[in-house]
C-alpha cells in the first residue's frame, strides 16, 4: 500500500516513472500492452504505404515516401525499446503480434487503393495519430514520453506532406479530384475511429487517466481532430463524407453523424478487410527471415570465440 | 576524361532501378534493422539516380526533365546493366548483388571525380560516401552468411553462381577492367570461406537497351500512373 501511495504521489506531481521504480503490475502490463500495441501499428503500418513506393508517380515523391516507411521502423524500433525496459523482449512481441494475441491498430486492414490514398494517410491517418500522440510526449513513463518526443516531430512531417499530396491532387485534373475525393470518403470514417471506442464503451480508461498514461479521452480527441479536419477540408475543396458535420454554434464544436461501430468491432475482431494479408506479410517477412538471424548469430557467436582465444 | 549521355544515363538507369529493386524490401526485411538498412541504401540510389537524371536533363535540353526520363522511357531506352534488373531472390542474392554492384560503382566512381564536367564530378564524389557506406554493410553481409550456418552458406554459393555471369557485363564499356573488380571481391570471399564461382558468362547488351525480361515488368508498375494519367502534376 505503501510503495503504491509513493508512486501515485510522483503522479500526481508529475515526476516521470522510470524502469527502476515500483510500479503496480497493471502499470506495467497496461504500458506494455499499449507500447507494443503501438510499435506493431508503425510496422504493420509500413505495408498499406509500402504497397506504392515502386509505383509512386515522380522521383521526387518515391524517395519521400521511401523514407517516411523508413522513418515508421524507426518508430517500431524506439517503441519496441521503450517497451524493453518494463521486461518484455522484442521477440516475445514480435510473437505476440504473430498469433494474433497483441492488436495493433486497426485503420492499416483497410487496402491502399490508389495513389491518393498516400496523401489522405497521411492527412488524416497520420493526424489522428498525432492527435493521439502529442499528449503522449508528457505521459508517466519516462521511456514512452522519451520516445514519443521523436516519434512525434517526424508524425508532423508526414502529415504536411500528406496534405501536399492532396492539395496537389486538388488542384490538378478531374481523374485527379476524383481520385482525391475517393480516397476520402474511404479512409474519413476509419480515421475517426482511431481514437477508440466511446467514453463510456472503453475498458482501459480510467485507471489509464489515474495514472497520467493518458491525459484526454478518446470522445476529447476525436471531437478535436473532427473540428481540425472539417476546416482543412475546405481548403483542399473536397468534402467529408458526413451529411451531418455541421458547425454548432452553442458548443463551439462541429456535429457529425453516428460512427458505425459495429464496423469498428468487425475489423478489430479480425474480419477487416486486409487483417489476414498484413498479418501473412508480417509471419511471411519473419519466418523467410529466420536463417538470415540465425546466420548473424551463428557468426557473431564465432567472431565472440576467436577473439576470446586471440586475447586468452 | 569525358562521359556521353548514354554513359551518363547508363548510370542515372543503374542506380534507379536498383534503388527500385533494394525498395521492395521495405517492409519486408528479415529484422527491423536491417529493413532500415536497405531502405536507406535503396533512397541512397535512388538520391544519385536524380542528380544524375537531372544532370542529363539539362544537358538533353528540350523539355527533359528527371521524371520524363524515369517515367516516359521503354525498356529499349533504358541502358542500365542487367545485374540491377535481376529480381531481389533472398537475402543472400540481394546483398550480394550490393557487394558486387557497390565494388564496382567504387571503382566507377573514383574515375568520375576526374571528369572534366565538374557537376559529374561533384555528383561522384557525394556518391563515393554513400557507396563506401554500402560496401562495409554488404561485406558485412557476405561474412556473416558465408561463414555463418550450412544453410547460409549454400544460399550464398547458389547466389555467387546466379549473379556472377551477369558482372561480366560490367567490364564491357571499357571503364573498369575485371582484373581491378577482382581484387575487390577476392579477399572477403577468401574471408567469407566462399569458392569463386565459374559459372559461364551470357551475352550481355543491357546498356544497348537489350534487356531481360523482368525490365518491362519493373517499368510497367513503376510507369503506371504516369502513363495512365499523362500531362498530370503529383
Amino acid at each position: 500500500m505503501e510503495l503504491e501511495q509513493i508512486f501515485q504521489d510522483k503522479i500526481d506531481k508529475e515526476i516521470r516513472i522510470e524502469p527502476k521504480d515500483w510500479m503496480p503490475e497493471k502499470y506495467r502490463q497496461t504500458l506494455i500492452r499499449q507500447i507494443s500495441q503501438h510499435a506493431h501499428s508503425e510496422i504493420v503500418g509500413m505495408l498499406p504505404e509500402g504497397n506504392w513506393i515502386t509505383r509512386a508517380p515522380s522521383l521526387r515523391r518515391k524517395a519521400i515516401l521511401l523514407a517516411k516507411v523508413q522513418d515508421e521502423a524507426g518508430h517500431g524500433l524506439y517503441l519496441y525499446s521503450a517497451a524493453e525496459t518494463l521486461g518484455i523482449s522484442r521477440d516475445e512481441m514480435t510473437a505476440q503480434l504473430l498469433s494474433g494475441k497483441a492488436k495493433y491498430s486497426s485503420i492499416f486492414n483497410y487496402p491502399t487503393l490508389s495513389w491518393a490514398d498516400m496523401g489522405v494517410i497521411g492527412w488524416l491517418v497520420d493526424g489522428a495519430a498525432i492527435m493521439n500522440q502529442v499528449p503522449l510526449c508528457r505521459t508517466s513513463y519516462g521511456p514512452y514520453a522519451r520516445a514519443m518526443v521523436r516519434v512525434c516531430k517526424e508524425e508532423s512531417f508526414h502529415q504536411r506532406q500528406g496534405f501536399e499530396i492532396l492539395l496537389t491532387l486538388s488542384k490538378g485534373t478531374d481523374a485527379q479530384r476524383k481520385m482525391a475525393q475517393d480516397a476520402i470518403n474511404r479512409w474519413w470514417w476509419p480515421s475517426i475511429m482511431m481514437f477508440g471506442p466511446k467514453d463510456d464503451e472503453s475498458p482501459n480508461s480510467v485507471l489509464s487517466m489515474k495514472w497520467k498514461i493518458k491525459r484526454f479521452s478518446n470522445d476529447e480527441l476525436r471531437q478535436k481532430f473532427i473540428d481540425v479536419c472539417a476546416e482543412q477540408v475546405k481548403v483542399l475543396g473536397f468534402t467529408l463524407p458526413d451529411p451531418d458535420l455541421k458547425w454548432n454554434e452553442e458548443r463551439g464544436h462541429y456535429d457529425f453523424g453516428t460512427i458505425n461501430w459495429d464496423e469498428f468491432w468487425q475489423v478489430i475482431q479480425g474480419n477487416g478487410p486486409c487483417n489476414k494479408e498484413r498479418l501473412d506479410a508480417r509471419k511471411k517477412a519473419w519466418e523467410e527471415g529466420a536463417w538470415v538471424r540465425e546466420a548473424a548469430t551463428a557468426y557473431a557467436e564465432k567472431k565472440r570465440v576467436k577473439n576470446t582465444l586471440r586475447v586468452a | 576524361m569525358h562521359l556521353n549521355i548514354n554513359n551518363l544515363l547508363s548510370l542515372a538507369d543503374d542506380a534507379l532501378i536498383l534503388g527500385h529493386r533494394n525498395s521492395e524490401w521495405c517492409g519486408h526485411g528479415p529484422v527491423l534493422e536491417q529493413d532500415i538498412a536497405i531502405s536507406n541504401i535503396a533512397l541512397d540510389y535512388i538520391g544519385l539516380a536524380r542528380n544524375l537524371y537531372q544532370h542529363a536533363a539539362t544537358l538533353i535540353n528540350a523539355g527533359a526533365t528527371e521524371d520524363t526520363l524515369a517515367y516516359l522511357r521503354d525498356v529499349i531506352d533504358f541502358k542500365n546493366h542487367l545485374i540491377v534488373e535481376l529480381p531481389n531472390g533472398d537475402w543472400a542474392q540481394t546483398i550480394l548483388r550490393i557487394f558486387f554492384f557497390s565494388q564496382y560503382q567504387r571503382l566507377r566512381y573514383q574515375q568520375l571525380l576526374l571528369d572534366t564536367d565538374k557537376q559529374i564530378a561533384a555528383i561522384a564524389e557525394k556518391s563515393l560516401k554513400e557507396i563506401t557506406y554500402h560496401i562495409r554493410w554488404s561485406t558485412d553481409w557476405v561474412l556473416r552468411l558465408g561463414d555463418g550456418t550450412a544453410e547460409s552458406k549454400a544460399r550464398m554459393i547458389k547466389a555467387a553462381d546466379y549473379l556472377w555471369p551477369y558482372t561480366e557485363e560490367l567490364f564491357v564499356d571499357g571503364f573498369i577492367t575485371k582484373r581491378e573488380w577482382l581484387a575487390t571481391i577476392e579477399p572477403v570471399f577468401l574471408e567469407a570461406t566462399l569458392a569463386l564461382p565459374s559459372t559461364k558468362q551470357l551475352l550481355q547488351k543491357g546498356i544497348e537497351g537489350e534487356h531481360t525480361e523482368h525490365l518491362g515488368y519493373i517499368l510497367a508498375e513503376m510507369q503506371y500512373l504516369q502513363r495512365a494519367y499523362p500531362n498530370s502534376e503529383w
